[in-house]
Formats: C-alpha cells, sequence, structure tokens
C-alpha cells in the first residue's frame, strides 16, 4: 500500500521519499502556516490559563517552547500548585503524548535511511499535523519528512507565539470553545483520515480501531484510549495482510 | 515526590516535562531501529498509522457535545466533496460555533 513497498527497485531520478531539502521543508511550512494560525489562538489560550494558574511568563514560554505539545501541557496545569507532585506530572505527560511513540514507529521506514543527528533532529518538532501531513504524502508516494519537518516548524512558531501573546492579551479570547476553536485540530486530523486511501480493509481496521478507542476511554485510565486504540489497529493490520503487489 | 513551584522547582518541573515527552518523540523510532522491517512489520505500522487519528478522534466524535459531532460531520462531508482540507475544516469550525452560539 505504501509506497515504501517499492524500496527494493532503484530510485527514479535519484529522488527517494526520505529525501528532502529546503524547498520540501519550506513546502511543509507553508502547508501548515493557515492551521498554524489557529494553533496560534490555542497558545494565547494556553498562556493566559498559565498566567491565572500562577506560572510567570518566563516559565509559561519555555514550557510552550520545550514541551511543544498542547494537550500535556494544559493537563499539567491541572495538577500544578504550590507543589507538584511528580510521579502523576509524568504518567500523565507521558500517557497523553504516548501516540509520539506510534508515530516515530510509523515514520521508521523512511527514517532509518538518514544519518541519526538528522532523524532524530527532525522528530524534535513531530507532532499530529504535521506527522499526519507526511504519512498522507507517503500514501501517494510522495516524500514526506520536509513536510514534517517544515510543518513542524511552523506549528513549534505559531504554538510559542500565541503563547506569548497569551501572557498580555489572553484575555481576548477566553472562552475558545464558544467559538469552535477547541475542533480545529480534531478537523484537520479528519480531514487528513478522509484524504486519505480508502479500502474495505482499511474500513474494517479503523472500526476495531475506533471500538478499541472507546472502550479504552470508558474502561481503561484516563488517557490510555489512542494507545490501545492504534495498537488494536495495528494488530488487525499485521494479522490480516495485504496480497503484496510488487509484480 | 514533589517539588516546590520556586524559580528552580518550576524550572525542572518543565525540564522533566520535556524530556518525557521527548523521550515519546524519539522512543518508538529507537525501538523500532531494532526490529526487521518485515512485510507483516509494514502492515502493522501501516495500519496503525491510520488508526491513531481514527482512535484519537473517536472519543470526540461519539462522546463530544452536538457542535462537535456536527463539526466532524460537516468536515467530513466537504473533505468527501471538495477533497481540499482547508474548507473542510473551515466548514467544521464554523458549524461548532453556529451550533454552540443556538445552544448557548
Amino acid at each position: 500500500m505504501t509506497a515504501h513497498t517499492n524500496r527494493n527497485t532503484p530510485p527514479k531520478g535519484g529522488t527517494e521519499l526520505h529525501d528532502f531539502g529546503y524547498q520540501d521543508v519550506w513546502l511543509g511550512f507553508r502547508q501548515l502556516v493557515p492551521l498554524s494560525l489557529f494553533v496560534t489562538l490555542f497558545g494565547l489560550a494556553f498562556g493566559l490559563a498559565a498566567t491565572q494558574t500562577g506560572l510567570d511568563g518566563a516559565e509559561t514560554v519555555m514550557m510552550s517552547a520545550l514541551v511543544f505539545a498542547g494537550a500535556s501541557q494544559f493537563a499539567a496545569l491541572e495538577l500544578w500548585g504550590p507543589q507538584v507532585a511528580i510521579v502523576p506530572l509524568t504518567i500523565t505527560v507521558f500517557a497523553i503524548n504516548a501516540r509520539h511513540l506510534l508515530m516515530g514507529a510509523s515514520l521508521y521506514p523512511w527514517l532509518r535511511h538518514l544519518p541519526p543527528a538528522k532523524r532524530y533532529g527532525v522528530m524534535l518538532v513531530a507532532s499530529d499535523a504535521n506527522w499526519a501531513l507526511a504519512m498522507q504524502a507517503f500514501a501517494r508516494g510522495k516524500p514526506g519528512i520536509g513536510l514534517l519537518l517544515g510543518g513542524g516548524i511552523a506549528l513549534w512558531v505559531f504554538w510559542v507565539l500565541g503563547t506569548l501573546l497569551g501572557l498580555y492579551f489572553g484575555k481576548a479570547i477566553q472562552d475558545p470553545v464558544r467559538f469552535g476553536l477547541d475542533m480545529v485540530m480534531g478537523c484537520f486530523l479528519l480531514a487528513m483520515v478522509v484524504g486519505g486511501p480508502k479500502s474495505p480493509r482499511i474500513f474494517i481496521i479503523w472500526t476495531l480501531a475506533a471500538s478499541a478507542s472507546l472502550l479504552a476511554y470508558r474502561y481503561l485510565p484516563e488517557n490510555s484510549h489512542v494507545v490501545v486504540g492504534a495498537l488494536a489497529g495495528g494488530a488487525l493490520g499485521a494479522l490480516w495482510m495485504e496480497q503484496p503487489h510488487d509484480p | 515526590m514533589t517539588l516546590e513551584t520556586t524559580t528552580i522547582g518550576a524550572l525542572a518541573i518543565i525540564l522533566i516535562m520535556a524530556l518525557v515527552t521527548l523521550a515519546t518523540r524519539w522512543g518508538g523510532m529507537f525501538v523500532m531501529s531494532f526490529i526487521p522491517i518485515s512485510y507483516r512489520v509494514q502492515q502493522f505500522i501501516s495500519a496503525m498509522s491510520g488508526s491513531v487519528l481514527v482512535a484519537l478522534l473517536a472519543p470526540l466524535a461519539l462522546e463530544g457535545d452536538l457542535g462537535a459531532r456536527l463539526a466532524l460531520l460537516a468536515t467530513a462531508v466537504v473533505m468527501l466533496t471538495v477533497k481540499k482540507p482547508l474548507p473542510a475544516i473551515a466548514a467544521g469550525i464554523l458549524v461548532a460555533a453556529l451550533v454552540r452560539q443556538l445552544a448557548a
């Protein structure tokens, strides 16, 4: 299904899917700028929430710059106080961000062709939106690592910028939910799912993933549903393989 | 074990969060470097990558408020017809905002 299946055939015109140059990075950056404008608004909401929780400006911006994972940052604010218990915080941050493990694993077939410094460098900015963009490119047989990096840089820049603005202008947008802004990322990711390749086999895999996710959401510890659903879908895919269609 | 959120303490907490998150960004790729990429592993990865998004969206689609559910529906419909992500996302946000304004 993925273009990677053809890795044994020599590359045409010297371009391989894992290759990337400044142009690819710039393309990825531009492709995610519209989405990043909304990310700025989230950053704004985070900056405001962090200030209200009692973090100072430097701490708030540093968290956005170094952690760069919105959902886990908002969760950390819930656990913030005069004292913070380290173990619950670590577990919460890990559980919310565990999906990155799966993203890294899913990109490995392409990333492994890169030298380690590049490989680990690119993953510094891996996030939902730019990962989805890269995977969609690979699924169409187009190079994706540049999109991952460029899109990630766009998301990072606007996330940090939004956080900074939130310290000063956060009150301008106190209720992002009322304006549907909490749905930006969800709608983007759904657009990536719907725009990707489809087949009866994929629909059945997705149905299992969705069911497993919902069961985990209801009955298993908090924040486990993404990993449970994704592993269930992956396991079915490994058991029920496509016919290899190499000539 | 707790840390006081003094300047140094807060800094330490933020660094811990950053390291844990970095471990998730690097860990999956690191583990995969020990696993031979057979056809079955490729199939696992390709099935899993779509499933990550589906698993992320499923609770939102089924347990979210009316605004969230109709927003996702609008995005899916526009994406299937127009096949461009930006109009699809815009439609979703617009629907969520409208539904929530009317419901409020």
